[in-house]
């Protein structure tokens, strides 16, 4: 059931690549139904279990899938889910029809290549966000990544060559290093019990003296602070999405950076809890001075795009802030915050992406007036602007409302300085409105407005986010209790 | 008897010649090498019941002999395969390649078996002298410039072994692996001219293997020799030669004696470095492949250096992947070279995926691989190395094993990219498809996903090899 919802996925991007040299119609059509056959899964192992988790085992799972894979070196094909990977997943399929939507008129040409890569790309997301044994993580970490430079190297805008490299360079050496991490606890915990494995549940407590511990976290966070990303690793971020193709930037923002969060919650902390702590204080200022700094940057750019890269910066702090605070409100609040995030930014580039399509460039100074051209594209637009700054009733408010809840209760003039973060998010998202639909149309465009395919999937998101915002329980109900498996496991290990 | 397929690849090169004598016809001489090589892979089941067994203090037919053995005997038909089309109208008459090839196999075998220096010296003579023949074979300017500068540094390193040897034989007064470690081991520490032997020996294998500082023949030959040759030099001939420096340093104890270690740290790291850091400047993609070889035995220096249970089966595993993914990307480059021009400039490659998307599909794989990417083998193996290094705790190669993982994904991925973009295609005498390239290459792609994705049962057969005592 779980390696379904990889490999459906993986045998639909081959598919699409196949029937990609019949028609352009074929890939679209083929990795839309992947995708909601994907979502039809999730949404079923969702309904089979709402949250609850069995509390008396070690480790407790929803659904959990083991076979012998590299026997000899203690490899598994380990693969689970709970209520933190089920959410994630389901913001993966959810966000791979968007992005098969989004690339609908964008791309035309080598579809079926452009397929296969998408495809891929989120078929390696839900590996990482399923994978439970340390190899198959780094595995499907590594996956990820080639589709994802293909995707900006082929498809991308005018500079892909610098962006893709660059992007490739700093996730590789961060997952190089995290290699080096995974190995050394492999070696640790195999010298100490003479069992040589990778599998996740076996190494939680292992033991070791703070000084490896820390180093061995530290090469852990490189590849998951280069994902997220956390200053001063994020200077891949804006290159890449701003040469990115739509359908690349909603992967992208949605749930690449999703997996670093995820990286620090389900590996990060629980295997090093000591460290954990040590470190708490600097990733905490970390996230901090990301929400700021993410923000002044975003006010300050004129290219659409990197403006809206920015704010995922920006937004990805208040994650960082909130997972290292380490008390359960703010948790709760990370996952809202990833959802939401995942959905609003993913809406932000699509819009940017058909705006783009119909005028040809991402200069907001050339831009301005286009409300009276294009007033679905404006609200749309307005909404996930207000969204992303935290408007009440929408669930990026709920999310960072938590995350502030929890950290208040950690440091109050940490959550103070990051509190004042969403006031400049005020300003950027309505700056940018401002600047783009509002005043005189100099220029003259004369533009299409939404259409009833795009309209569609804004739809979508629209009532996803408002959902997220006034009724969020299902998704906390199914949260709670698998953060709380994760905080009594370090507990665990912390105590003696 | 466990040395037929010594006897089995002799008898062929003679038979080979024979025929060739009375009647010249090449796809005659193709086939008769072809039954001769997959005969004498045929044979190394049935003899392995048989081993080990030291034959004369010659050589030592182990398991580990025998599974090099089976890597170089598949690697050999590989290029066999390739190189048919490829000479085909190209020379009139390209029999006698043939004969050399095998008698290089012969003695690449002899390496891996051997177990006294003058096994390997001779194993070691057999190769370079058909391979002097065979770089410089199509007789055009670059090629015979090639194999001259093969030939001189080649005898100049050899002279560096034979000398080492004899000092060895001075010292120790024998030149068998078991006993030179029997002897060693009973004195406890090296005196000078031991040291300055091994550092003699170092010298000559260095060369073989185009390790930093010895390196300099390496990109002139592999761009100026026919492509399936530059594929069997750089997979069999190096393979064969680090299989030997594992055998003897296995044999003096798991780890490699302090101060040499130093040494071979220092060209490790050079190697590495060097290897990646020229390749991002080379427009022609034989010489990059030179480079990023260079590179990868550098890796591989890096199992080799650490110590423990992982060693053996790391360096193993490494050179199983390495020679399928260089075998498939010089089996690429082959069917896509035409007649008068190989096409070994990177710009040859632009739009390849729209001219020719299932070798574009293939030469992306391998170049994933070889940059060390999931699915492929080559993603194992880089992982199999850094378990090798980070279990034995030697850091700095560790971090600079990693650092040069990261600068080779520049010049893999650039090469890459240049295949799909579209753009105008420079005018390529692009051959029509080649069935027996085409089967051989997708061969290759399925062991590298295979190796990739299930490495279980080759792994087991790995650490399974036992290392025979002597």
């Amino acid at each position: 059931m779980l390696a379904l919802l990889i490999l459906i996925p993986s045998v639909a991007g081959v598919l699409a690549w196949l029937f990609g040299l019949v028609g352009n119609r074929w890939p679209r059509w083929i990795s839309l139904l992947a995708f909601g056959i994907d979502l039809a899964l999730v949404l079923l192992l969702w309904a089979d279990h709402p949250g609850e988790l069995d509390f008396t085992a070690k480790q407790a799972w929803f659904v959990e899938v083991q076979a012998p894979w590299i026997t000899s070196l203690g490899i598994g094909f380990h693969l689970a889910i709970d209520g933190i990977s089920l959410l994630l997943v389901l913001l993966s399929c959810f966000l791979g029809i968007m992005a098969t939507i989004a690339s609908w008129t964008e791309i035309q040409e080598r579809v079926g290549l452009f397929h296969f890569n998408l495809t891929w790309a989120v078929a390696g997301i839900i590996g990482v966000f399923l994978a439970l044994d340390l190899f198959l993580f780094y595995f499907f970490w590594e996956l990820m990544l080639v589709p994802m430079y293909f995707l900006i190297a082929l498809w991308g805008h005018e500079n892909r060559a610098y962006a893709s490299i660059k992007f490739f360079l700093f996730t590789q050496v961060g997952g190089l290093l995290m290699l080096v991490g995974i190995l050394a606890i492999y070696f640790i915990h195999g010298s100490q019990t003479g069992i040589y494995t990778f599998d996740y549940s076996e190494l939680l407590g292992t033991r070791m003296n703070p000084n490896a511990a820390l180093l061995l976290m530290l090469a852990f966070l490189a590849a998951f602070l280069v994902k997220l990303p956390a200053l001063p690793f994020h200077t891949w971020l804006p290159d890449a999405h701003t040469e990115a193709p739509t359908g690349g930037s909603v992967i992208l923002a949605g749930l690449l950076l999703k997996t670093g969060a995820y990286g620090i919650l389900r590996f990060a902390i629980p295997l090093f809890p000591g460290a954990a702590l040590q470190i708490a204080p600097w990733a905490m200022v970390a996230g901090v001075v990301g929400i700021l700094y993410g923000a002044a940057l975003a006010f300050a750019q004129t290219d659409l795009k990197r403006l809206v890269a920015y704010t995922s910066v920006s937004h990805m702090g208040f994650v960082l802030f909130g997972i290292f605070a380490w008390k359960e409100l703010a948790l709760l609040g990370v996952i809202i915050q990833i959802l939401c995030h995942g959905i609003s930014t993913g809406a932000l580039f699509m819009l940017v992406g058909s705006l783009q399509e119909r005028i040809h460039t991402r200069d907001t100074q050339r831009m301005g007036g286009l409300w009276g051209i294009a007033p679905r594209m404006g609200g749309v637009m307005l909404f996930f602007a207000l969204a992303s700054l935290g408007l009440p009733g929408m669930g990026n408010f709920v999310g960072e409302f938590l995350i502030l809840f929890g950290t208040y209760r950690v440091s109050v003039l940490l959550t103070a300085i990051a509190a004042g973060g969403l006031i400049v998010s005020t300003i950027y998202a309505l700056w940018m409105i401002q600047r783009v639909f509002y005043g005189p149309n100099k220029e003259g465009w004369r533009i299409s407005d939404l259409s009833l395919r795009e309209m569609t999937a804004m739809t979508a998101m629209i009532v996803s986010i408002v959902w997220l915002g006034l009724y969020p329980r299902p998704f906390i109900d199914t949260a709670r209790h698998s953060l709380d498996q994760i905080q009594n496991v370090v507990e665990s290990v912390r105590a003696p | 008897m466990p040395i037929l397929p010594l006897i089995v690849l002799s008898a062929a090169s003679v038979i080979v010649m024979l025929v060739v004598a009375c009647y010249r016809n090449h796809r005659l001489t193709y086939f008769l090498t072809l039954a001769a090589t997959v005969v004498a892979f045929l044979i190394l089941p049935v003899i392995s019941s048989q081993v080990p067994a030291q034959v004369t203090p010659l050589l030592l037919i182990d398991g580990y002999a025998l599974f090099y053995m089976g890597l170089i005997l598949l690697s050999l038909l590989v290029v066999i395969l390739f190189s048919y089309d490829y000479l085909n109208g190209r020379r009139e008459s390209p029999d006698e390649y043939y004969i050399l090839l095998l008698i290089a196999t012969l003695g690449s075998i002899i390496l891996v078996a051997s177990s006294h220096f003058a096994s390997f010296f001779l194993g070691l003579e057999i190769l370079s002298v058909s391979l002097y023949a065979l770089i410089a074979y199509d007789r055009r300017p670059l090629m015979i410039e090639a194999g001259l500068k093969y030939l001189v540094l080649a005898a100049a390193s050899s002279s560096f072994l034979l000398f080492g040897t004899a000092l060895i034989y001075a010292q120790l007064g024998t030149m068998s692996f078991p006993q030179i470690a029997l002897k060693l081991s009973s004195a406890g520490t090296i005196d000078l001219i031991y040291a300055v032997a091994i550092v003699m020996i170092i010298i000559g294998i260095g060369f073989k293997l185009s390790l930093v500082p010895f390196h300099m023949w390496t990109p002139d030959v592999y761009e100026g020799a026919p492509v399936p040759v530059t594929a069997f030099i750089a997979t069999v001939s190096k393979g064969a030669v680090f299989a030997l420096l594992l055998r003897y340093f296995s044999g003096l104890g798991p780890r490699v004696h302090d101060s040499l270690f130093a040494i071979f740290t220092i060209i490790a790291i050079a190697s590495m470095f060097a290897g990646n850091l020229l390749a991002l400047f080379q427009t022609n993609i034989k010489r990059l492949l030179a480079y990023s070889s260079i590179a990868h035995l550098g890796y591989l220096l890096v199992a080799f250096l650490s110590s423990g249970p992982l060693r053996v089966s790391a360096v193993t595993f490494y050179l199983v992947a390495y020679f399928v993914m260089t075998l498939g990307a010089f089996g690429v480059v082959t069917v896509l070279s035409g007649k008068e021009k190989d096409a070994d400039e990177i710009e040859d490659y632009q739009g390849l995926s729209k001219r020719r998307p299932a070798l574009a599909a293939t030469f992306t794989m391998m170049l994933l691989s070889l940059a060390g990417m999931p699915l492929t083998a080559g993603f194992i193996g880089k992982f199999y190395l850094v378990a090798a290094g980070v279990g034995s705790m030697i850091w700095l190669l560790v971090i600079i094993l990693l650092v040069n993982s990261a600068i080779g994904l520049f010049y893999y991925l650039r090469v890459i990219a240049i295949m799909y973009v579209s753009g105008l295609a420079p005018e390529v005498t692009a051959p029509s498809p080649i069935l027996t390239g085409g089967l051989v290459l997708a061969a290759l792609l399925i062991a590298l996903v295979w190796l990739g994705v299930y490495p279980t049962p080759v792994l087991e057969m790995i650490q399974a090899i036992k290392l025979g005592a002597g």
